[in-house]
């Protein structure tokens, strides 16, 4: 172990989540790599009450997408290729974490000079395969929930490990 | 801080910081690899950390913990016991740091005067979870952290966030939670923030004991005067803001001015940042128009806990004159009386005590900052400058007067810059962190902030669609 990381791994404020860059939530307020899937929920562009919930695989590159009601994306019949809700959440999560993260977590090799989420769909290879949307949804309703609970003016001081770093800008 | 201060500031090492330093290195490393296969040396290092407690109350109960641990019986108890002593340890390392830096800056700082502790919150069950959570994860260590015992947290953390006497809590864990699960594969992580995370580990366990968590800041008094604002200090992870708006109060009736601080926390999600953080704090609108415009307040009978934190109340608040922090901080903040730490508040990472620091010469070097102050060296951490405020790195190296916070990590003081003077293309600039409080002020910024559209309020109408069906 080299000087540098002992130093790092005895300091109490590093930084250990990288940062999430700023985006347009309108279409796509939900982006996630977790469960082993890049997922989000897409918002439907026909219908303000339906939203879309869709997701690839790590490893697999399976696709799916439905609404939050389970039922199947109309625009995604079997053995098609991927829908533009699974194009608008590819592309957002490029914007949010940025295309290497997102290949890294999928395991997708993509060339050196790639750079949006289409050529991130292209160099996949996956098969439709429904995933549950339920599970995807009540996180992105636990996620909304946050913006639900109130404020305190009672000081946090456990926020001190927590400093706001501006590495985004 | 003149060059005279700093030079007494870095005049050589503390005695015992190091040693207790290493005794806790010891403690984390045990953490990394879990106690249920702790070994001959991580056994012998949570014995070392034991040994040091010796003399002081938790000696032979950390003794008895440290030996049923390493024999393999690691009970609740034995868990609480260590995690206060690695924080006993923690708790004399800030003292002797605060010591030389009080005695360095001639800050004289209010003694701490125990206030009754408050009621309990009386959510056993939930602290009951919290802790068992905390007990799985030191048993599994970092490197055996997975998926399944991360998300475990997850309903009590959901939990937690509903119950305000329990924000503290509920924050800590969140913000601990998501770096686990956005560091795993743990066990293959080329390097690990092992003080980090066993100084988070160590803290939840010790506000999740049962009862109110002894020695946590309590209110102390009612207070009315001017309120001048030095600057604003921001904090965040991806599921938390918090404000904390550094000031001198002149109490009304005349007295001591003194240094006190204002927060506000609010909850959000990792994709609102930049100056969108600030319209989740909007509730507040006095606070954040005196930051933007730079203006005094009259407060008016606002509770101040014993910690030197005001909970804020807008409505007892009115904005006042024009003031400009830096004058705050040339004039008053020499005589200004700091506030006493609340014991379970000591800890090297909530030093941060306000300083006004200029005739320096900035130099950068590959990205690090430091000002020269009559021939002694100030590391300035330009990581620390939040993104939704104005500060640069290239702004803090082109300035020529700071008003910052002194903090300590990772064995060494820095100054983290809440506003500059600068000159730039031979102009005066002034910079504050608390100056896009009511909307960016910047030509380029405004209109990002344009392009991306209002993330907070976009997020809001899908709650309202889609949370109440």
């Amino acid at each position: 172990m080299n000087a540098e990381t002992s130093a790092w791994e005895r300091r109490s404020t590093v930084r250990v989540v990288p940062p999430v860059r700023p985006r347009k939530l309108a279409k796509v307020p939900f982006v996630e790599l977790a469960d082993g899937r890049l997922q989000g929920v897409v918002s439907s562009g026909s219908d303000i009450e339906r939203v879309y919930v869709s997701s690839f695989t790590t490893g697999t590159h399976a696709y799916s997408c439905s609404t939050n009601n389970n039922r199947p994306c109309g625009a995604l019949p079997s053995g098609s290729s991927p829908c533009k809700h699974l194009h608008l959440l590819a592309t957002e999560a490029v914007l949010q974490y940025g295309i290497d993260r997102v290949a890294r977590y999928l395991r997708v090799d993509i060339d050196d000079d790639a750079a949006t989420g289409a050529e991130l769909v292209h160099s996949m290879n996956g098969q439709v395969e429904r995933a549950p949307a339920a599970t995807v949804f009540s996180r992105f309703l636990r996620h909304l929930n946050y913006l639900e609970i109130p404020d305190t003016t009672t000081p946090i001081p456990e926020m001190h490990w927590f400093p706001a770093l501006g590495a985004t800008r | 801080m003149l060059a005279v201060n700093l030079s007494e500031l870095l005049d050589g090492p503390l005695p015992g910081v190091e040693e207790a330093l290493d005794l806790v290195a010891g403690f984390d490393d045990a953490l990394v690899h879990g106690l249920s296969r702790l070994g001959e040396d991580r056994a012998a290092a949570l014995a070392a950390l034991a040994g040091a407690l010796a003399a002081g109350p938790l000696g032979v109960r950390a003794g008895e913990a440290a030996e049923k641990i390493a024999a393999g019986s690691v009970a609740d108890e034995h868990l609480s016991v260590l995690a206060g002593g690695r924080a006993a340890l923690f708790g004399a390392v800030h003292d002797a740091l605060l010591g030389r830096l009080d005695g360095a800056l001639g800050r004289a700082r209010g003694p701490w005067e125990a206030s009754p502790s408050a009621a309990s919150p009386g959510a056993d069950n939930l602290l009951a979870g919290c802790r068992s959570w905390l007990h799985e994860l030191a048993i599994a260590g970092w490197r055996g952290v997975d998926h399944d015992l991360v998300s475990a947290a997850d309903q009590t953390i959901e939990a937690l966030l509903a119950v305000p006497e329990l924000r503290r809590t509920a924050v800590l864990l969140d913000g601990l939670a998501a770096e686990l699960r956005a560091s795993s594969p743990i066990a293959t992580m080329e390097r690990l923030p092992a003080r980090r995370w066993a100084d988070l580990w160590t803290r939840a366990l010790l506000l999740s004991q049962p009862g109110a968590p002894a020695g946590a800041p309590q209110p102390a008094a009612t207070v009315s005067g001017r309120l001048l604002i030095l600057g604003v200090d921001v904090h965040e992870h991806a599921t938390a803001v918090q404000i904390q708006v550094h000031a001198v109060l002149e109490p009304a009736g005349g007295g001591t001015s003194r240094l006190v601080r204002a927060s506000v926390a609010a909850p959000k999600v990792d994709t609102i940042v930049g100056p969108a953080l600030w319209r989740l704090l909007q509730w507040h609108p006095v606070l954040l128009g005196a930051l933007a415009e730079h203006r005094s307040l009259d407060i008016t009978d606002q509770p101040l806990l014993d910690s030197g934190d005001l909970v804020w109340h807008d409505d007892r608040a009115e904005a006042g004159e024009p003031a400009d922090p830096f004058t705050t901080a040339r004039v008053l903040l020499g005589g200004a009386l700091a506030p006493a730490v609340p014991p379970l508040d000591r800890h090297p990472v909530r030093i941060s005590e306000p300083v006004l620091v200029e005739g320096y010469t900035a130099t950068t070097d590959g990205g690090e900052v430091t000002f020269d102050l009559g021939g002694q060296a100030l590391a300035v951490d330009v990581e620390r400058l939040p993104s939704c405020g104005p500060l640069t790195p290239e702004l803090v190296a082109a300035s020529t007067a700071c008003v910052g916070l002194v903090r300590w990590d990772g064995g060494r003081w820095a100054l983290q810059p809440l506003a500059v003077q600068a000159m730039v293309k031979r102009k005066p600039v002034t910079a504050h962190n608390g100056d896009w409080a009511l909307g960016p002020t910047d030509p380029k910024v405004m209109k990002a902030e344009a392009k991306a559209g209002d993330s907070v309020a976009v997020l809001r109408e899908r709650a309202g669609r889609l949370l109440r069906r």
